[in-house]
């Protein structure tokens, strides 16, 4: 009798734990992807396929850090990114994909392996208020914002990850010393930091900053969502590593319970409905041969993709923290 | 959050020997406050045997240490001063329309400091609500108000109530025969108020310091929203963007001395103070403010309530209205409450039976034993959210498997961060009533059992529910700990709020905050009424 509030404690406890069951039941998806963007898509998985999904959101790094936390116990089945570095890091989880998966991407948007593939690509861009700066007065490589003339002016996102896969980009494209010296010469122009992209985004359009570091699309989600914008983007082009392309891209664990469920989802990832999400919708570059980006944007062929190996990228994602640690970004 | 350092003076007697439910009760009282002592220990462990001490330069700590000191003290010291004129104007006053004025200034404790931080955002810069005003009248736009000072003006504004709620109860029971004997010796109004009625607030002014440096020491969404780099931005930072997580983990570890420390020091300058009324005191007299006196009263007052609770909803509105007129989707966020509101409910529950054994034993059995189940709870109310998020992860992927990433594991999380609240006020109420009446209670022949069911757990009822809506408020409420606990697809209103800020989709977010407001205005109602309307 005595025992009773205790014991109603330890049932409360033990009941609420039980919720988190095990075993072959759901498609889990750790996505490092945002909810806000691809929610929906996974809705239309489901209503197509009859698989039921539970989606575990966060950051790209986070999750693949989560993941090798877990190893090979942990119950995702599906492991969604949003660049090719968290992809890498966690490739050792990862199963061989199907070849005529893999053929429906570029060569160039999948791992050497065929562990992970590209599903949709962005770009990194330098977005500009034309009102603060000229456009004769553009940089042609994302290097010359070391110069101090930038100084106080450039916005950027350190924490972010599709930052620091840019700055572990630069390092593989150029090497360590000049991706610090241009770290440093980036520090000393003081720039202004921000959480994110999107705020990034607002403040430069707001002419509160005059430009700032950030992936392409942010923009034309802003366009979509004030009915248009002040600011423009600037693609670095001439295989400037600014202008890195770098996919989003999904793989498969091998430890999952749900290995069709999971392959489904994958080819779901690259059927031409998804594709036209990609590009209509999230206006990222749909990555399936054939299919074709927003009019709105350049074409992924013109724009000089960098040629560096995407899947060494993720040995190199804490060298890069350091590195923007070491010049006093982070 | 509120008043739950017992301040002020308790019965002759509190302690009992024989009362119910029994001297054992402390084992129940221990396995309660448990869990509070899980992360500090996980996190030192895995520092020490992961090697990770070396993973942090020393500088960089140097660097936080001096940046989120900084703000703390700031932000106490800004929160104390105004908290402390605000609850002597609205009780110690003639001023007009005080009680509305109390209850309005206390509202703002129903808004994360996120929510307060991203509105600020948008109420400023170029495109501000703010801006727009200014520029009716020709002026600049204001500018965004970014790093120290951001973070310094929105964790003040909302660390205000913590002092005002907990300053009024006791201002309103102070002696007035002291205060017009000093008068009626001469003293003109200042030196009373310095000699006399500050030393009385000593006590709840350093137990709101505490509140508020606590506040501001685990804070992580307003500072890192206005991008001021303190310990718990850069952890989360580490965690975010690391395969390595032992960076995380050490700044964690010397965040948790830090606010330790913060407890440690209050501890000291508190003192055992206790105060006491003359039985035959008559109601104090308001004092008569001058016209300036009102007029700044007034002023200083409604700027507050501008700042904290008007500006916010006045943003998210015209946001909501913008996005809505704009034909965007709001997005599902009735799934989210249910789940906020679910989790709230049980960590509030289980909170509220857990701080019976608690106080029970605090209260009625001193003992070395009581007393430092009694620190140790305290001590877990200390510990900064995001440092009990990343030792529930760490913990639980390493000895406990089944629990990762479960809701009672979550549920867990919040129970040991917030149980201090409930037992705390389980503890003040129980401080108030007599061990006579327990006593009575079992030489009647009832069993005692029966007296804690029908005497005991009757008499502490309104400071448990006090105590349950207080963690029910600030489980609504917590961001960071979600952030890193919550299980797979289980998104609250919070986390919510937070995702769709990072990725710009101000009507969504706009949306949830709405909700989440409405949600915790029921249990604010029941916190106001008690410490304000007694």
């Amino acid at each position: 009798m005595r025992s009773k509030v205790a014991a109603a404690l330890v049932i409360a406890l033990v009941a609420t734990g039980c919720g988190a069951s095990e075993s072959d039941g759901p498609l889990v998806i750790y996505s490092g992807r945002s909810e806000e963007l691809v929610a929906p898509l996974i809705d239309r998985f489901t209503e197509k396929t009859g698989v039921a999904v539970e989606v575990r959101y966060g950051d790209s790094t986070e999750l693949a850090a989560t993941l090798l936390a877990e190893g090979s116990s942990t119950d995702a089945d599906v492991f969604f990114a949003q660049d090719p570095a968290s992809l890498g890091a966690v490739d050792d989880l990862l199963r061989r994909l199907p070849q005529d998966l893999l053929d429906r991407v570029p060569e160039a948007f999948r791992d050497i392996e065929g562990r992970w593939l590209g599903v949709s690509g962005r770009v990194r861009v330098m977005i500009y208020n034309p009102a603060l700066v000229d456009d004769s007065d553009l940089p042609g490589s994302v290097f010359d914002l070391a110069d101090p003339k930038w100084a106080g002016q450039i916005a950027i996102a350190p924490t972010n990850g599709s930052f620091q896969a840019f700055v572990a980009a630069m390092i593989l494209s150029s090497g360590e010393d000049k991706t610090l010296a241009w770290l440093q010469a980036i520090a000393a122009n003081q720039p202004i930091d921000f959480p994110g992209n999107s705020p990034i985004v607002e403040a430069v359009d707001a002419g509160d900053v005059s430009l700032g570091l950030v992936n392409h699309y942010y923009l034309l989600r802003l366009q979509e969502e004030r009915g248009g914008s002040v600011a423009r983007n600037h693609f670095f082009s001439d295989g400037d590593i600014g202008g890195l392309v770098m996919p989003a891209g999904a793989g498969i664990l091998t430890g999952t319970n749900v290995p069709d469920g999971a392959r489904q989802f994958l080819e779901f990832l690259l059927s031409p409905e998804s594709q036209k999400y990609f590009s209509e919708t999230t206006f990222e570059y749909p990555l399936l041969e054939g299919s074709e980006a927003s009019a709105e944007l350049p074409p992924l062929s013109s724009l000089t993709a960098p040629t560096i190996d995407l899947s060494e990228l993720a040995g190199l994602l804490d060298r890069a923290t350091d590195l923007v640690t070491e010049a006093g970004l982070l | 959050m509120t008043a739950t350092v017992p301040i002020l003076a308790p019965p002759p007697r509190t302690t009992s020997r024989q009362g119910p439910p029994g001297r054992w009760w402390w084992v129940v009282a221990l396995l309660a406050v448990l869990p509070g002592l899980l992360p500090p220990v996980v996190l030192v462990a895995q520092v020490v045997t992961g090697g990770a001490v070396r993973t942090v330069p020393i500088s960089r700590l140097l660097e936080l240490l001096w940046q989120t000191g900084g703000l703390v003290w700031a932000v106490t010291l800004a929160a104390g001063l105004v908290g402390l004129a605000t609850a002597w104007l609205t009780t110690a006053t003639d001023l007009q329309g005080r009680r509305i004025w109390s209850t309005l200034v206390t509202l703002p404790l129903v808004i994360p400091s996120y929510v307060g931080a991203l509105t600020l955002l948008g109420a400023t810069g170029a495109r501000g609500i703010l801006s727009e005003v200014t520029g009716w009248f020709g002026w600049g736009p204001i500018p965004t108000p970014i790093g120290f000072f951001g973070a310094f003006v929105v964790l003040t504004v909302y660390s205000i109530p913590l002092v005002h709620l907990t300053v009024v109860p006791v201002l309103r029971r102070l002696d007035p025969a002291l205060e017009d004997a000093a008068r009626g010796l001469g003293a003109p109004r200042w030196r009373v108020f310095r000699t006399v009625t500050l030393p009385q607030l000593r006590p709840p002014l350093a137990a709101a310091g505490l509140l508020v440096a606590l506040y501001a020491v685990s804070d992580f969404g307003a500072v890192s929203l206005l991008r001021y780099d303190t310990f718990t931005r850069a952890i989360y930072a580490q965690y975010q963007g690391r395969l390595d997580r032992r960076p995380a983990m050490t700044l964690a570890v010397v965040l948790i001395v830090v606010a330790l420390t913060v407890l440690w020091m209050e501890r000291r300058t508190r003192g055992r103070a206790a105060y006491h009324r003359s039985k035959t005191s008559r109601p104090r007299t308001p004092v008569a403010l001058t016209r300036g006196g009102r007029v700044g009263g007034t002023a200083l007052l409604a700027l507050l309530v501008v700042a904290g609770l008007g500006l916010p909803i006045a943003v998210i509105g015209s946001w909501l209205a913008r996005g809505v007129g704009l034909g965007l989707e709001i997005g599902s966020i009735w799934s989210e409450a249910a789940r906020s509101v679910t989790v709230s409910v049980i960590s509030a529950t289980i909170a509220a039976l857990a701080a019976i054994p608690v106080a029970i034993t605090t209260v009625r059995y001193r003992s070395r034993i009581s007393s430092s189940i009694d620190t140790a709870m305290w001590s877990s109310y200390a510990l900064p959210h995001i440092t009990v998020g990343l030792a529930l992860v760490a913990f639980s992927l390493a000895y406990a498997r089944s629990w990762y990433q479960s809701l009672a594991l979550l549920i867990v999380g919040y129970v040991a961060m917030f149980l201090p609240q409930a037992a705390g006020s389980a503890q003040s109420v129980l401080l108030q009533v007599s061990p006579q009446l327990e006593e009575a209670s079992l030489s009647l022949g009832r069993s005692r059992w029966r007296t804690l069911t029908a005497i005991t757990i009757p008499l502490m009822a309104r400071g448990l529910a006090v105590g349950a809506a207080l963690v029910f408020l600030t489980v609504m409420k917590e961001l960071p700990a979600t952030l890193l606990l919550r299980p797979t697809g289980y998104e609250t209103l919070a986390v919510r709020i937070w995702s769709t800020t990072a990725e710009g989709f101000y009507t969504r977010a706009s949306a949830a905050a709405l909700l989440l407001l409405t949600v915790s205005a029921l249990p604010l109602y029941l916190l106001i009424s008690r410490d304000l309307h007694d």
